[in-house]
């Protein structure tokens, strides 16, 4: 596509220095274009948390007040105790905590068999794998909810524990997509390693817990993040399985306290800082993991 | 699949015909082995995927009110799906979501990516951590702000609005508006898509760029004809993932349904006039408010049909455009 330039080395020498002046102009044209946009994006954020300060009176003044006068502290207990937030916080926890050590034991053990083990027909089943990663949760929703229902498992959380134990959880990210990233990973763990080992005499399970996973952190900790943030913000399952409102996660408790709350958007807001919070402070300690997590999501493109 | 092509025994053509061969007791061994380790993803699959995928075909010739026996019906539920008039609107709804902001989504997350790859940016940690907030912030959550920001009399974006002299629309009291408010959500909460192009970008060999510029191309042919053939993979992956997405949201348009509506919760939710009736809350509607679990089944597996349809259409239509590595 480079056809080879013509021009004489002194014009080149003038088009580079146009370039860089160019540049420079670019540059601040960038930054200027990246700060007016940060502000646009974190707009929200600011509003919310001022809104959660105010009286309910204050909340809807025009022109609108950037910051609160008085401070309504109390909005945040108020808050706090209407949502019933310790039990729903428990709820949520009791929900993602197990799954992610099912969907990291899972995933770990299946990404082994098609990382390190070779056997005949592991592409042909790997495609299979990815192939799930396109299905729409809901083909295979009613199904199952029909079976747990018949085991009497409603309104608990073992209808949304158990697929992540057999790495087939079915979310913003999925089972399949976990695999798929912690087999990148083993792969590029060196075979010599590995080979090693198994002169020693170390069984597969032995090699996977002692040499391949603890070579692979960076993996782990993005699975265990993407996954436990994909169950703090899950409303849908929740939704279908969970009627009994003590055993409501956060996600589902803000949303029925804001829907009974229509009126009082300085309550709503605290609810809605209360239930993001404690991921907020998690993403500010961890987001180069998150970062990472995402960039490997576009690799499989 | 190279690999695949790697691991066939040299000096045998590689044929289409299924040839059994006799395995090694070696071979035999990592089979076994293979299959145990990966035993959970395949009992996940018969169990959790394929089981109830056949039953949900099943179910969708069916009618079937979760507590009597399914009984067949044929085709009966989808010819009532395409009689019903909740259905055609849900599907409007989603295509529109899918048609009008997928692509603004995507487009306005390159320019971020644009903006954030300029040479020598500074701070740039500090931009990614911003427009990657919203991806994390809880979809609930978000959903409450920005039913509070569209709010049409009080929210700050209609408050702002008015000093410049507009009237804001009714947003998701408005059922002319009410997608469009699901959209500005979706292009917020794009920053994944920015972190994916950003990667793509980075891997752009600077020495292509200095070519072109030699060449003499100025800023705007060397994005049409060196950045944008590079990325394509990139641009065709967020595509597809966020049209795939836009086709199953869901959560959103609930909570703006129950935080609009006057009526008690126990009412079908689709917003405003059904303006955010999408497919998922249609399917919803039908499976766990009314429990026509037959229909719905119907509704799903119609659903993966039209996924199908526009992934490989997609990949179809980008056949010979997206450029991959490697590739001559």
């Amino acid at each position: 596509m480079t056809t080879t330039s013509l021009r004489s080395e002194s014009a080149a020498r003038l088009d580079a220095g146009v370039g860089r002046r160019n540049r420079g102009i670019g540059r601040t044209l960038s930054m200027l274009g990246l700060i007016v946009l940060s502000v646009i994006y974190l707009t929200p954020f600011v509003w919310m948390v001022s809104t959660s300060l105010k009286t309910a009176v204050q909340a809807v003044a025009a022109p609108p007040v950037l910051i609160p006068n008085p401070i309504i502290w109390v909005n945040y207990p108020d808050a706090f105790l209407r949502m019933n937030y310790p039990r729903a916080l428990l709820n949520t926890l009791v929900y993602a905590v197990p799954c992610v050590i099912g969907t990291l034991l899972s995933c770990s053990l299946v990404a082994y068999g098609f990382a390190i083990i070779k056997w005949p027909g592991r592409n042909l089943v790997f495609v299979l794998v990815l192939a799930t990663m396109m299905l729409p949760g809901q083909v295979t929703l009613i199904p199952l909810y029909v079976i747990f229902a018949k085991l009497g498992w409603t309104n608990s959380y073992l209808p949304l524990i158990l697929p992540c134990f057999f790495s087939s959880y079915v979310g913003s990210w999925s089972g399949a997509f976990f695999i798929f990233l912690l087999r990148q990973f083993f792969l590029g763990i060196p075979r010599d390693l590995v080979d090693a080992a198994r002169v020693d005499g170390a069984s597969e399970l032995r090699i996977l817990f002692q040499i391949v996973m603890p070579l692979s952190m960076p993996a782990m900790i993005t699975v265990c993040l993407l996954t436990f943030i994909d169950k703090w913000n899950d409303f849908y399952n929740p939704l279908i399985y969970i009627q009994d409102q003590t055993l409501f996660p956060l996600a589902r408790a803000a949303q029925v306290f804001q829907a009974s709350h229509k009126l009082d958007w300085a309550q709503s807001m605290s609810a809605a800082v209360l239930v993001s919070l404690p991921l907020v402070i998690l993403y500010f300690f961890a987001q180069r993991k998150f970062i990472e997590g995402i960039t490997l999501t576009g690799q499989k493109g | 699949m190279s690999a695949a092509d790697a691991s066939m025994p040299p000096g045998r053509p590689r044929r289409w015909v299924w040839r059994p061969r006799r395995l090694t007791r070696e071979e035999w061994r990592n089979l076994r082995i293979g299959l145990a380790f990966i035993s959970p993803w395949l009992i996940g699959f018969l169990g959790f995927t394929l089981y109830p995928m056949l039953a949900s075909l099943y179910y969708s010739f069916t009618d079937f009110k979760i507590l009597d026996t399914p009984r067949w019906v044929g085709l009966a539920n989808y010819v009532q799906m395409f009689k019903d008039p909740l259905f055609w609107k849900s599907l409007t709804n989603t295509l529109y979501l899918t048609v009008v902001g997928t692509p603004l989504a995507v487009v306005v997350a390159l320019g971020i990516a644009l903006l954030l790859n300029t040479k020598g940016i500074r701070g740039i940690g500090v931009f990614r951590t911003i427009f990657f907030l919203p991806v994390i912030f809880p979809v609930v959550a978000a959903s409450i702000l920005w039913l509070w920001l569209l709010n049409p009399p009080y929210g700050l974006v209609n408050q702002l609005l008015g000093m410049v002299g507009i009237h804001g629309p009714g947003w998701f009291y408005d059922a002319g508006w009410a997608k469009n408010g699901i959209i500005l959500m979706t292009v917020w909460a794009a920053g994944d898509v920015v972190i994916i192009y950003l990667g793509a970008l980075q891997g752009v060999p600077r020495s292509l760029y200095e070519a072109a510029e030699i060449d003499g191309a100025g800023p705007w042919v060397r994005f049409w004809n060196v950045t944008v053939p590079m990325i394509s993979p990139a641009i065709l992956f967020n595509l597809i993932t966020q049209g795939i997405a836009a086709f199953q949201s869901f959560t959103q348009a609930y909570v703006v349904s129950a935080g609009t509506s006057n009526s008690g919760s126990a009412a079908a939710i689709g917003g405003t006039q059904n303006s955010l009736l999408f497919y998922g809350l249609n399917l919803y509607n039908n499976a766990f408010r009314y429990f026509h679990m037959g229909y719905a089944s119907a509704l799903a597996w119609f659903l993966l049909i039209l996924v199908l349809i526009a992934t490989f259409g997609l990949f179809r239509i980008s056949r010979g455009r997206v450029y991959y590595e490697g590739e001559e």
